[in-house]
């Protein structure tokens, strides 16, 4: 794989880093959110990687265990090998890491003010809006495939069904989707 | 922080930067297609470090702010109990092994691309992915209970953004920008009473 990398000069890297640091201040809701503009940068501008490549790189991170934020890593790989990961991850998580230290502080010694009461009590429900939001653009895709259709909604129900219901791990329920997916139920 | 929430939940420090680091390692691991399902089930109701109210409240936080949910909620957690050595702790935990795992995986995924088996199990993953993020939801809707604003407003607020971003795709900056600003407005005025 890695005679695959582009050769990127040390200048080039860099320019990588600063881009990623950059996106590091606009992924507010998380990293996925900013991956139109990683794609316009890595793909069409610099022809780094290909389209294909791009959409593996977050296909491979959405299946392996770990935050999401790990797709930005292997977009990097495929860009330069170790360097590149190195590169795209501190500079998508350094920006962001220091502001939420900062706001964590900030805020903590202001936990019983009105002002940052009325901000976390006013953003809980967008919060719960939001993570529905996410469940929905995630099953859309399986739930919109004509074939599969009745199978990922069953998928689904079961999947919610287990979670709220019993004290099984989530990992079991993964492995339930993985066993229903290599049958072809989805 | 107090040691019995208000709730009656329990409420557990945990016991060093090492408790912090494994915590987040075991979740991170756990964590296919995201962690937040995780967290929430290792963290409130597996070690009782947080109450549902709380975990929401620490999410919300991390929501807004930019960089990854689920890293913003590590380090402020982590910060919360033992500073900046507690923040690198949860953080280390929650990428350093799995940083290894993707890596290997990205490497390796071009001789297995081609197997139905694979490409199967990614699609039922998927979908239980999505299950288990719906399932967090629902769990801490309870917490709008002693939500100042009262449950009508809250699921109001709720379903506003779920339209503005499932349905309609608006850009989150936007949405949190207009339905958050009044959202935290009312909360203000509740406040007050």
């Amino acid at each position: 794989m890695s005679g695959l990398h582009a050769a990127l000069s040390a200048g080039q890297l860099f320019g990588l880093f600063a881009h990623f640091l950059m996106l590091s201040m606009l992924a507010i809701g998380g990293a996925i959110t900013t991956a139109p503009d990683m794609h316009r940068y890595v793909v069409t501008q610099q022809h780094w990687i290909t389209d294909t490549q791009f959409t593996t790189s977050i296909a491979i991170a959405q299946a392996a265990p770990g935050p999401n934020v790990l797709f930005v890593a292997v977009i990097g790989w495929n860009v330069a090998g170790p360097l590149g990961a190195l590169a795209t991850m501190t500079g998508v998580l350094l920006p962001s890491t220091v502001l939420a230290l900062g706001f964590a502080r900030w805020s903590g010694q202001r936990r019983e003010s009105r002002g940052i009461k009325a901000f976390t009590a006013g953003l809980a429900p967008l919060t719960l809006g939001l993570l529905l939001s996410t469940g929905w653009v995630l099953a859309e895709p399986f739930v919109r495939d004509a074939d599969h259709r009745y199978g990922a909604l069953g998928l689904l129900a079961v999947s919610v069904g287990l979670a709220i219901r019993t004290r099984i791990g989530p990992l079991w329920i993964v492995a339930l989707g993985a066993i229903a997916g290599v049958s072809g139920v989805v | 922080m107090s040691v019995v929430a208000p709730s009656g939940e329990a409420v557990v420090r945990p016991a060093s930067p090492r408790a912090l680091f494994f915590a987040f390692n075991r979740l991170a691991l756990q964590g296919f297609g995201g962690v937040l399902a995780v967290a929430q089930v290792e963290l409130v109701e597996r070690r009782r470090w947080l109450t549902k109210a709380e975990f929401l409240d620490t999410l919300s936080v991390a929501q807004v702010l930019p960089g990854p949910n689920v890293v913003n909620l590590s380090l402020m957690l982590g910060d919360r109990y033992f500073g900046l050595r507690g923040a690198a702790a949860s953080l280390a935990g929650l990428l350093a092994v799995p940083l290894v795992i993707v890596l290997a995986l990205a490497a390796l995924y071009a001789q297995f691309a081609q197997w139905p088996a694979v490409s199967g199990a990614l699609r039922g993953m998927g979908v239980v992915a999505a299950g288990l993020i719906i399932a967090t939801a629902l769990k801490l809707r309870s917490t709008l209970a002693s939500n100042p604003m009262g449950m009508p407003l809250c699921l109001g607020f709720g379903a506003l953004t779920f339209g503005a971003v499932a349905l309609l795709r608006w850009p989150l900056v936007g949405v949190i920008a207009g339905i958050g600003s009044v959202a935290i407005a009312c909360a203000w005025r509740a406040l007050k009473r």
